[in-house]
């Protein structure tokens, strides 16, 4: 880390009241190799209802910070700065009293009572997310009943009814199948189901439709925002895919290395990107109106590992607007561009004062 | 049942090995059943013609080829007739009484004590990766897979006899060894088979730690045990119910080598602690070339193994839903 | 895969866009495989500890003070002799004369020392004859004693029923157990290699047969097999005879495992890449085999097969141990534990075990070594 590094501000909000309010979230692996700062200092809003996106490269912190927020990181990872400031019980109350994830026992009562009740986690692998030697019914039910009173039966009945929401064709058979024996589509709706199971304010979809062909894609993608008309749910959705951003979010985060150099409502993000990674992404996206023949834009290099994090701004390695002597010095402060629109780069506003 | 069907033809496969050696065995030293059988006789001083003795050979079929005289003998053996022991001038049946089930009852206890122990270790070792109790298990577990039973034995009976001033040897207090079956003579081999058991069980169970300690591990990776996380159940709630049940699978399907590895082991722990099993009245049928006795051993230990896995095998069909579904894993 | 720190050297970061470039220092997988081994501090221990032991194997009538074989009744189970490191003139090491007595009551001979007879500790003293790797003739000695013969006055682990010395006994021991393992591998390597190399490069039927002929032997009790194969041998055999058919008989239960790791590795290999790649540029068979495929798991089967010698030097030594194996004049562990089979002996003269601590040592070390070749053999795993 620079010696100079600044925290950063948090962005200015248009809603008073956010869902979950990430501050400064720092999260550390300390790896035998040397410390791996994976998040650090990223900070955005969750509105009740509303589908934020988060976007980056592979391993630019998105993964670690949905799972620092549900307080299941990988051994040895801590969170070991800022806040996670959540609203309990949004569903019956907008009002409820607002908890610091990141204060909480991980392995605690209350937390355990969030996490998969008022948050839940849908994520990549669906071939590998269920047990393979349980039914998805057992851990369907297992969910529902850890967070709800209800019998076994009730509990069934629950789970084929929630199979049946997420388009499970016959569910009354399928809750007792095992998840291998189910497709690939199949599985990510009964994984939905099981997230949905104690009717969360919050889901985090973490890549969801990554490891889905693309018809299935759609259709999940279609699935999750029925479900949140629906249900009223806010989306937290992790991906690299710009495409499915653009279709799904109200807002737009995006993350290089652990930072949130970026935040923006999804209009802004796609008509008037300001950070030069945010442009290099959208410029990566291939289009059906370019030329034929035309080359596809790509950024230079690739995401250092974070053993070697750069000086200064992490992405000026491979920023196109890199200001030596600037940019590798120090981190810049977020910025207000507009309404709601927040940027981490020495472009705009604070250049001339650093210089 | 296809896998259930490939562990039959194995079980098969195997006694066929252990029968064919077994039968070497019996035929390898010089001269037949005939030749010690009528030095038997002599020495009772009973004269034996060369016609007599002919008639004898064609009597037992010795005259047959011999893959004839082999399938004779397997017959013979899975009816219960196991011939006669030279050296005892017994019925092998006899000599051999209950000194079989003694055999049993020691390896199965050796087997629970490798579960018992391995288990919940394995499973501590796992979640708890790198912490003191890990290391501490992995460096027992490490000299317990050095150190050759036997000589763990000997160990054992050096100490017990230098400090305790006991002999830790044999199965039953020295009242009880003639003892007709009983009640008290059931509780007295269960307060004396644990030595064995463990003695025996130490270089499975490290064994059997490290399965399970790195089938544990790479299953705590995977993404169900996140999304059971996320779902808000307690650590130790979902490793026992979710990994540790998955890794159970690869751990069950060891007890399949663990227990021909137990009854091998028994043979010569046996002998170095006295036990009236099997083992020592091999070793003595071996050195005193009394090759029926030996032959028959030998064969019954193979069935009692084949037995033994084909049991862990039904277990394991029971435990994974991937081998009844599928008939692979 | 990660890159070691030490293997990678960036160059600063270039000034535009699609110029960004690194340089790589390229390490041969050889090296990263040395580099992973040298961090298993207890292999590396372990590897210097065997080859301690394969040198007092080549020293070992250097190394000894009187023939293994040479018997004398009144000596007979002679405890570890002390070493008294100083006298009135200061350092100088020397072990005392005994005499053997017998207890009138309880009829066991006990030895007592005679301080009158003083024997000083040398270097490179004279001892009996012997050739050095059986070739050169020599009778210098790492140690000696002056004053009397070194063979009839110094047993620095005592001596056994026989009244052969203990500790030169366990050094041509050594010879014996140690190269069992090593020749039991090699014909175990040999099967395994060939067994394993068909069973996973053909696959099919001929895969299945051998597999199942594996699960077959592994599902054996294998030590009363061997004890009945190894009772069969017959009486009038040499001792070099009978040493090559315990190693054979030892081996022939050996291979599997190394068979089921070469399978496995051929398997896996046969869907990389690199060998598709071999193929489609027109890689002959053998070529692709030999040339593409067997260097890259070379240090799996030599992991393997470092994990496979102490099960054969444990084998050898238990059947030894039950009177079933090597025989006398042969002297190895297990011939040596043979006299500490029965809890007297143990009690009364324990030394007569101390065949088992190179036993367990050896092993030991060979399992870690074995372990610490395993995890560094695959240089670009994690």
């Amino acid at each position: 880390m620079p010696p100079t590094h600044i925290r950063s501000k948090p962005p200015v909000s248009a809603d008073p009241t956010p869902l979950l309010s990430v501050r400064n979230l720092e999260t550390h692996f300390p790896l035998d190799e040397g410390l791996v700062i994976a998040v650090d200092g990223a900070s955005f809003d969750v509105q009740p209802g509303k589908t934020i996106g988060i976007v980056g490269e592979s391993g630019c912190g998105k993964s670690v910070t949905a799972r620092s927020i549900l307080g299941i990181l990988d051994r040895p990872g801590k969170v070991v700065g800022g806040e996670i400031l959540f609203r309990r019980g949004a569903k019956e109350n907008a009002g409820g009293p607002v908890v610091d994830l990141a204060k909480l026992d991980p392995n605690g009562s209350e937390m355990r009572a969030v996490r998969g009740g008022e948050i839940a986690l849908v994520f990549q692998e669906p071939m590998s997310s269920f047990s393979p030697v349980h039914t998805i019914g057992t851990q369907l039910m297992e969910a529902i009943r850890h967070h709800r009173d209800v019998s076994k039966a009730e509990a069934r009945r629950i789970g084929i009814d929630l199979l049946y929401q997420v388009g499970v064709p016959n569910p009354e058979q399928r809750i007792d199948a095992y998840s291998f024996q189910l497709s690939g589509g199949l599985r990510q709706r009964a994984m939905i189901a099981t997230a949905l199971a104690a009717g969360p304010s919050l889901l985090i979809a973490d890549e969801p439709t990554t490891a889905l062909d693309v018809t299935t894609q759609a259709q999940i993608l279609d699935l999750l925002r029925e479900l949140q008309d629906r249900h009223g749910m806010a989306i937290m959705l992790i991906t690299h895919d710009l495409g499915v951003i653009a279709e799904m979010a109200d807002d737009v985060v995006v993350m290089y290395l652990g930072e949130v150099v970026e935040s923006a409502p999804v209009d802004a993000i796609f008509h008037d990107p300001k950070h030069p990674y945010t442009r290099a992404l959208l410029q990566s996206i291939p289009s059906i109106t370019a030329p034929a023949g035309e080359k596809l834009a790509t950024i230079a290099g690739s995401v250092p590992h974070p053993n070697n994090r750069p000086a200064g701004c992490p992405f000026h390695p491979r920023c196109p607007s890199f200001m030596p002597g600037l940019c590798d010095r120090r981190m810049p402060e977020a910025t207000v561009v507009a309404g709601g629109h927040t940027v981490r780069c020495f472009l705009y506003g604070e250049r001339a004062a650093a210089a | 049942m296809g896998y259930f069907l490939r562990r039959l033809l194995i079980a098969i496969g195997t006694l066929a090995v252990v029968s064919v050696v077994a039968f070497a065995i019996i035929q390898l030293p010089p001269g037949d059943f005939v030749d010690a059988y009528v030095g038997v006789l002599e020495s009772m001083g009973d004269m034996v013609t060369e016609d007599r003795e002919l008639a004898m050979r064609q009597q037992y079929g010795l005259l047959e080829p011999m893959y004839v005289q082999y399938f004779a003998w397997a017959r013979d053996f899975f009816s219960g007739d196991f011939g006669l022991s030279m050296e005892y001038k017994r019925p092998v049946r006899e000599v051999i009484g209950d000194r079989l089930w003694l055999t049993v009852a020691v390896a199965a206890a050796s087997v629970a004590f490798v579960w018992l122990m391995a288990l919940p270790v394995g499973i501590y070792s796992a979640v708890r990766q790198y912490s003191f109790g890990d290391y501490a298990f992995t460096f027992i577990g490490f000299l317990g897979l050095a150190v050759p039973n036997f000589l763990l034995a000997l160990v054992v009976m050096y100490f017990s006899f230098r400090y305790f001033g006991t002999n830790v040897g044999g199965l039953f207090s020295p009242e009880y060894v003639d003892a007709p079956w009983s009640f008290a003579k059931v509780r007295d081999l269960l307060a004396h088979i644990w030595i064995p058991a463990i003695i025996l069980g130490t270089g499975g169970t490290a064994a059997l730690i490290r399965i399970m300690r790195a089938n544990l591990l790479d299953e705590l990776r995977k993404p169900y045990v996140v999304a059971a996380k996320a779902r808000g159940l307690s650590e130790w709630g979902l490793i026992l119910k979710y990994p540790v049940r998955v890794a159970l699978n690869p751990f069950a399907s060891t007890i399949g080598y663990i227990f021909p590895y137990i009854v091998s082991g028994s043979i010569i722990v046996s002998v170095v602690l006295s036990l009236p099993t099997v083992g020592p009245l091999l070793l003595r049928a071996l050195l005193a070339q009394d090759m029926y006795l030996a032959g028959t051993i030998i064969m019954m230990i193979g069935t009692m193994t084949v037995i033994g896995t084909l049991i862990s095998d039904v277990i394991l069909v029971l435990v994974d839903p991937r081998i009844r579904f599928t008939g692979h894993r | 895969m990660t890159v070691r720190p030490e293997t990678v050297e960036e160059l600063p970061a270039a000034t535009e866009m699609g110029v960004v470039e690194e340089r790589f220092e390229v390490a041969t997988p050889r090296q990263l495989i040395w580099w992973r081994f040298r961090r298993h501090r207890l292999a590396v221990a372990s590897g210097i500890i065997l080859i301690g032991f394969y040198l007092a194997a080549m020293f070992a009538p250097f190394l000894a003070t009187s023939e293994p074989t040479k018997a004398e009744a009144q000596r007979s189970l002679m405890p570890p002799m002390p070493i008294h490191w100083f006298d009135d003139s200061g350092f100088n090491p020397h072990v005392f004369g005994t005499a053997g007595k017998r207890d009138p009551k309880t009829f066991k001979r006990v030895y007592v020392e005679d301080p009158n007879k003083k024997y000083e500790i040398h270097f490179f003293a004279r001892g009996f004859a012997y050739k050095l790797f059986w070739l050169i003739p020599s009778n210098i000695h790492l140690i000696g004693i002056e004053g009397a013969r070194t063979d009839e006055a110094l047993f620095l682990l005592g001596t056994d029923v026989q009244g052969r010395d203990v500790y030169s006994r366990l050094l041509f021991a050594t010879q014996v157990s140690m190269s069992i393992g090593l020749v039991g591998v090699m014909i175990s390597l040999t099967l395994g290699v060939v067994l394993g190399g068909i069973s996973g490069f053909f696959g099919g039927f001929v895969d299945t047969v051998i597999q199942r002929v594996i699960e077959i032997l592994r599902s054996i009790p294998t030590i009363p097999l061997w004890m009945g194969l190894a009772a069969s041998l017959p009486r009038e055999w040499s001792v070099l005879q009978i040493y090559f058919a315990i190693t054979v008989l030892v081996s022939i239960f050996g291979w599997t495992e190394l068979a089921r790791v070469v399978r496995g590795r051929f398997l896996a290999l046969r869907e990389e890449d690199f060998v598709t790649a071999a193929r489609l540029s027109g890689a002959s068979r053998p070529r692709t085999i030999f040339r593409h495929m067997v260097p890259s798991f070379s240090s799996h089967i030599i992991a393997a097969s470092t994990l496979a010698i102490p099960e054969m030097i444990i084998a050898e030594t238990a059947l030894s141990f039950l009177g079933l194996g090597l025989r006398p004049p042969a002297v190895s562990y297990g011939v040596m534990l043979q006299s500490a089979q029965n809890i007297q002996t143990v009690a009364t003269t324990p030394w007569l075990m101390v065949a088992a601590v190179p036993v367990i040592v050896a092993v030991l070390a060979f399992n870690f070594l074995g372990d610490g070749l395993r995890d560094a053999a695959d240089p670009y795993s994690q």
